[in-house]
């Protein structure tokens, strides 16, 4: 089984995070590291190995210190890793990455994508259906638990009243939620090991698609301004004295709530 | 006027009621056009009227069978049909994937979680955990947006709602992923947590799962819904599904009451738009109170029990 895993490299949702004066995620100063969910798909993808053989590939898009997050996943256990790395892609909308991806898996044909059920930065969970309708493939989204039986993947997934199962033949786009499991940390040979394996970079030239179509140029949709929301101040707090309660519910009658 | 499209969401939990989310998107698309909503499978018509739908197209069938392919295909069909000034999901997961499916189709920009809308089409966000607002817009098509639930207040405008069916044959590509089997989980009479005007959470210092009926209690005298910290659901105090944050729900209700939350940004990320802030905990150096319009600092087990009287004396 031939598995591919989509992996971003975001700021970290830990630490404050800002736009650029071109409304851009500011990346240069962040602390960036893998987004959350992700480490969520390389632990299934590395189970489904585990269990039923074949090979596992990271695949980013991202500037130069995409980098480090692909050793990082690779140090995990993955075999080896895709980076497409363009200096044209800068500024690039949900729409144009999702013609970069599903150029790049083309190439790599899986039989399975997996990736986070979204990300920490946009959090659109717009990329799995985007890349599902692009490869004319399932897209299975939001899962919560995964089952491969042969071709057929089968998902659960939470809703807002229950869960659903929902089915497909492979190939198909499974995105998780960090309900599926506990991702494994790194061992050092693990990390060691990550060193050596193989990163294929891979030009936007190499997946047929010019430079307008992507970035600034190719973005249909555009940030116009960003502002800092004025923090909220802290109210009145008392330590409560044996009617904390009680106070409570006075403020939340003066507010009408009560 | 140009039409402005709906999607439309019913709640299967409350007897396929008509979702708050959608009447306050019936009420933001006004400002653009005409609204026109777009139903899959039924919806109470009279209520779309009543919130101003001059236009019901209606599809049904096999869609539901499928994951949200076969809703974006019927919806790509109705843009190029009716060329609507925009369209608006609501910001859930299955709205987000269909819109995302829908932009593919078109190659049409795509914004998520848009908390206001112009009528030029400049888009409001609130992102990073609610620090930063974007204003943002789509080039050359058409606004397709996915709008965050309690975003604005719902008005009634009667309008004729004329329901016009959409005739629409699957193809083998909307029949990929079929849905086979879709389990309720009854939360009894409580409303939904995205769309609920009062929330109470319980985090870590809640301490197990039994003590959370003290978080329901209050919720439910409130008429609010129930809410938890990624502390709390990793715990396995309350279900999963719960979980306000950044690898939960994010909320913004009338009032966000949180019991024993420190407050880490993980939580703040999905709570920080809520209207008014009212925090009970232990520490009185817990980063939530730096939000809470309203603190006590003191143990939950005595400031709850008291405050849960308290309502009940005042009923």
């Amino acid at each position: 089984m031939k598995i591919v895993v989509l992996v971003k490299q975001v700021p970290d949702s830990g630490a404050e995070r800002t736009l650029t004066d071109e409304n851009t995620v500011e990346r240069a100063s962040a602390n960036n590291v893998i987004n959350e969910m992700d480490e969520y798909a390389l632990e299934e993808a590395l189970r489904l190995q585990e269990a039923h053989g074949g090979e596992v590939t990271v695949l980013t898009m991202g500037p130069e210190r995409a980098t480090e997050s692909i050793r990082k996943a690779l140090s995990m256990g993955p075999d080896g890793a895709v980076h497409v790395l363009d200096a044209s892609l800068a500024g690039t909308d949900a729409v144009g990455t999702s013609k970069v991806l599903a150029e790049a898996l083309k190439r790599l044909s899986p039989d399975l994508v997996l990736c986070g059920a979204e990300s920490t930065d946009a959090g659109g969970q717009v990329m799995p259906h985007m890349l599902a309708e692009r490869l004319g493939v399932a897209a299975l989204t939001g899962a919560r638990k995964l089952t491969v039986d042969g071709n057929q993947l089968t998902i659960e997934r939470q809703t807002e009243e229950g869960y659903e199962v929902v089915t497909a033949a492979g190939p198909a786009v499974v995105s998780v939620w960090d309900t599926i499991n506990e991702p494994r940390y790194p061992s050092f040979k693990g990390i060691m090991a990550a060193k050596k394996k193989p990163v294929e970079t891979l030009p936007l030239a190499d997946l047929g698609i010019s430079p307008e179509q992507v970035g600034w140029a190719g973005a249909l949709t555009t940030v116009v301004s960003h502002s800092k929301r004025p923090p909220r101040s802290a109210g009145v707090k008392v330590t409560d004295e044996g009617d904390g309660g009680t106070k409570l519910v006075e403020f939340l009658t003066s507010e009408k709530f009560v | 006027m140009a039409e402005v499209l709906v999607v439309i969401e019913v709640s299967a939990a409350d007897g396929g009621a008509v979702k708050k989310v959608s009447l306050e998107m019936l009420t933001m698309a006004r400002a653009l056009g005409s609204p026109s909503a777009v139903v899959f499978g039924e919806a109470d018509t009279a209520k779309l009227g009543e919130f101003g739908a001059e236009k019901v197209y209606q599809s049904g069938g096999e869609i539901g069978e499928y994951l949200v392919a076969p809703k974006a295909s019927v919806l790509a069909q109705l843009v190029k049909e009716v060329q609507p000034a925009a369209v608006l999901l609501g910001s859930t997961q299955e709205g987000k994937e269909i819109a995302g499916r829908l932009a593919v189709k078109l190659e049409n920009g795509v914004l998520t979680d848009v908390s206001a809308l112009d009528a030029d089409g400049t888009a409001t966000q609130v992102v990073f955990a609610g620090s930063t607002i974007v204003k943002s817009a789509v080039k050359g098509g058409i606004p397709i947006v996915t709008v965050r639930p309690n975003s604005l207040t719902p008005t009634p405008s009667p309008a004729s709602a004329t329901v016009s069916p959409v005739s629409y044959e699957l193809t083998e590509g909307d029949k990929l992923a079929k849905v086979v089997e879709r389990v309720a989980e009854s939360k009894g009479a409580r409303p939904e947590l995205t769309e609920a005007s009062v929330v109470v959470s319980g985090g870590r210092g809640v301490g197990s799962a039994e003590h959370f009926k003290l978080v329901e209690e209050l919720a439910d005298l409130l008429g609010g819904a129930v809410g938890a910290s990624r502390a709390a659901t990793d715990s396995g105090f309350y279900p999963h599904a719960f979980q306000v944050g950044q690898t939960g729900k994010t909320v913004s209700p009338q009032l966000y009451i949180a019991l024993g939350i420190s407050g880490a940004i993980q939580h703040r990320a999905g709570m920080q738009t809520s209207k008014t802030i009212v925090a009970v905990n232990k520490d009185a150096e817990a980063p939530i109170f730096e939000l809470a319009d309203f603190g006590v600092v003191g143990d939950l087990f005595q400031v709850v029990p008291q405050a849960a009287e308290e309502i009940r004396r005042r009923h």
